[in-house]
């Protein structure tokens, strides 16, 4: 970015880029939540009352250190030093023939430290948590990006960290476990409900609510009770910010259309809120559709859920006539999730952005193209972004700008996809979340590892805390 | 506004004693079945039923709650057999409370929910993910009908988090008594002796219940020397879980019974 550095935090600008046209007011974006954590009539607070403290506590020491020169200062070199920020943009001219002839450019934050956008927000409330005088993280995580960040932030800093994720997904994502694993952290499968994200978000919060006092919750996502929505947002924000920039830098135009993947929404708001001003450029959710979402076997949430109540906030969810959350399913760990983030929801309603369903197999077909085309491994999750591309690029044509954002890598997904093409090969599809946990080698850990857990030195010991699952019978 | 909650409450603080509140679950391991289990309860001692809405995301309980309302989620049990659960144990003449998560409520339709909980008998509802704060159509709904709306205290609200949540509150205010999710501990702690003294003291002297960990007589004779009511989840469903059925709860009902007699309420 030719030395221009932009870090700018809910509105709250380090070092401006340079003067360039059509730069938005910085604060312009941030005219939501409302103080008590409302978007429209979503978001808010849905949480036992022995939490509420602890979420006044995260959200005065948040408005204390976003604006605090020295946080911004340590922040800024973490995401310069650590991360390797600003990550590039990369033009993909031979996967773009498949898109309708428009331009494709790429937010590379496939490219960060730990291969994902996750690390941005997890070294935001890591500084956070020590800020707070707090020496334990927990985490939620599905594809284990989440995870795998808030592991090596907790390394970083020194905090004892304990990682719940779902036990389908620890067999779908076994390398994510054995990175934790390597990292210090422990993992636990959460054996509970659907055994996916939503039931990992459950026993993280179960674990909150005992250890509070030495405990802060790491949320991956732009969903969860108010502050998690705007705190994450702000943290991710930059990689709008940086993509708004280096487009006007390099095209002296802003793109037409934006787009990410939505699971819980944390990398499209990320990528999102720095354009959401410019009223001329469109925004893209895609959603996972998993079979198609006229099969009910999906996670598009905005596109076939209602609105309603889970996880500490009002957004879409996927239930049914009782309200119970329904499954969700996707061949995406990460995007395999019933809810979205309540940020999502309200620009769905206010039209700002727009939400489209993506199959597994059109995710997959773009993840392959990708692949093949550029030489570059897409996570899954981001390949729904890409097959939006395709769609969205035929529809406007050969002179339309498109931004995607690439939010992870496909490392991860080497196993889930060598499975689908091997099979796609012999027989039809019909279950391809079946056929990712078969393809998967199970939660054990990696080489050279045991089954010990170990705490990172001079943590709190996760020995003294009590898992979420087990929270209530030894309190 | 008078209170059915309230009026039990302090029926038994005339006894000299504390309210036995009893929690199951509707549809575990059937929906006739946890009917009569609470049937039992009353037959028993208890003085007020909470009666559980099953839910996916039971956020705020342990492993035992989990296990059971799991089973009545996947049979799809609603609000349909809730309020039946309800008329049933207004007729066998125990005060019956909801206990819900929001999103059933919500789903539901909160005014609906309002009409027909009072219809079927139903004395209010306790809501543990939902804060007074985002409380507004159900204190409307709840204020038009006459239903009791109970919300929760913790170890960790502030003294003026107390007093609004107090103010909110009609029928009693449930103190969670230790830091974490239901079930059943060792020792109740003395954390929920000074969260009684706190909220008492923060507005109004209201009827204050202690929760979470109480599953004992012994037990429920320490909760009730300083609280007006004492509530067993938890113990009654490991009954149930354990295959003791009707008869198991009917039992521990009355263990808990003569405990909360055994200790004089402060006056």
């Amino acid at each position: 970015m030719g030395g221009k550095e932009v870090l700018t935090l809910g509105g709250m600008t380090l070092s401006a880029p340079a003067p360039a046209p059509d730069v938005p007011d910085a604060t312009a974006s941030a005219q939501w939540p409302d103080a008590t954590g409302h978007f429209g009539v979503f978001g808010g607070r849905f949480v036992p009352e022995a939490l509420i403290a602890a979420l006044d506590e995260l959200t005065a020491a948040y408005e204390a250190m976003r604006v605090d020169p020295a946080f911004l200062d340590e922040y800024a070199t973490l995401q310069r030093d650590y991360t390797g920020r600003p990550s590039p943009i990369t033009e993909v001219p031979k996967f773009a023939q498949h898109c309708g002839g428009a331009r494709v450019l790429l937010k590379r934050e496939d490219l960060n430290h730990t291969g994902s956008h996750k690390i941005n927000n997890v070294l935001g409330q890591a500084l956070l948590t020590k800020r707070i005088g707090k020496t334990r993280v927990i985490a939620e995580t599905g594809a284990g990006q989440h995870g795998v960040a808030t592991a090596t932030a907790a390394a970083l800093m020194g905090l004892s960290c304990t990682v719940y994720m779902g036990e389908e997904d620890t067999r779908r994502q076994a390398l994510n476990v054995a990175r934790m694993r390597l990292l210090g952290a422990e993992v636990i499968p959460v054996t509970t409900g659907s055994r996916t994200l939503k039931d990992a978000i459950n026993e993280a919060f179960r674990d909150w609510v005992t250890n509070v006092e030495t405990t802060n919750y790491v949320f991956g996502t732009v969903a969860g009770p108010h502050p998690f929505p705007m705190m994450v947002r702000d943290f991710q924000r930059v990689i709008g910010d940086e993509a708004r920039a280096q487009l006007l830098e390099r095209e002296q135009r802003l793109p037409d259309v934006v787009l990410a993947c939505v699971g819980g929404g944390s990398n499209a708001i990320g990528i999102f809120t720095a354009f959401v001003p410019d009223e001329a450029v469109r925004l893209v959710g895609l959603e996972a559709g998993g079979d198609g979402v006229d099969t009910g076997r999906h996670a598009a949430t905005i596109t076939g859920g209602d609105p309603g109540v889970l996880h500490g906030a009002r957004s879409y969810l996927l239930q049914d006539d009782n309200g119970q959350t329904v499954e969700s399913h996707s061949i995406s760990a990460g995007l395999d999730y019933p809810g979205v983030g309540p940020e999502h929801a309200f620009l769905h309603d206010i039209g700002r952005a727009e939400y489209r369903p993506v199959t597994d197999a059109e995710a997959m077909e773009a993840f392959a193209l990708l692949c093949r085309t550029e030489g570059i491994i897409p996570a899954i999750e981001s390949a729904h972004a890409l097959a939006g591309a395709m769609v969205v690029g035929r529809e406007l044509g050969p002179d339309a700008l498109l931004l995607v954002n690439l939010s992870g890598r496909g490392d991860k997904d080497v196993e889930t996809a060598s499975a689908w093409f091997d099979l796609a090969d012999r027989t039809a599809p019909t279950d391809s979340d079946e056929r990712a946990v078969e393809a998967g080698r199970g939660a054990e850990p990696g080489p050279g590892m045991d089954t010990d857990q170990h705490t990172t030195e001079g943590a709190v010991s996760n020995d003294r805390a009590v898992a979420g699952q087990d929270a209530g019978e030894q309190a | 506004m008078s209170s059915a909650l309230a009026e039990v409450i302090g029926a038994a603080r005339a006894e000299g004693r504390a309210a036995l509140i009893a929690y199951l679950p509707v549809g575990y391991p059937d929906v006739d079945t946890s009917i009569a289990a609470m049937v039992a309860a009353v037959e028993g001692g208890a003085d007020v039923v909470e009666i559980g809405v099953p839910y996916s995301d039971p956020g705020m309980d342990g492993p035992v709650i989990q296990e059971a309302v799991d089973v009545a989620v996947r049979a799809g049990v609603g609000m349909a057999e809730v309020l039946r659960a309800v008329t049933a144990v207004a007729d066998a003449g125990a005060v019956p409370v909801v206990m819900s998560y929001w999103n059933p409520i919500e789903r539901y339709g909160v005014d609906r929910f309002a009409d027909d909980l009072a219809a079927a008998g139903g004395a209010g509802a306790i809501t543990p993910d939902l804060i007074p704060d985002e409380a507004g159509p159900w204190l409307a709904a709840s204020d038009r009908v006459g239903l009791d709306r109970v919300f929760l205290v913790a170890p960790s609200s502030t003294d003026a988090r107390l007093a609004a949540t107090v103010a909110a509150c009609r029928g009693f205010v449930y103190a969670a008594s230790t830091m974490g999710v239901t079930g059943s501990r060792a020792t109740v702690g003395d954390a929920a002796e000074r969260l009684v003294a706190r909220t008492r003291a923060a507005a109004g002297e209201p009827p204050v219940c202690v929760g979470l960990g109480v599953s004992t007589g012994d037990q429920a004779a320490e909760v009730a020397g300083f609280a007006d009511g004492v509530i067993v989840g938890s113990a009654y469903v490991r009954r149930l879980l354990d295959g003791h059925g009707a008869a198991g709860v009917r039992s521990l009902s009355v263990e808990l019974a003569e405990g909360v007699r055994r200790a004089k309420v402060q006056a």
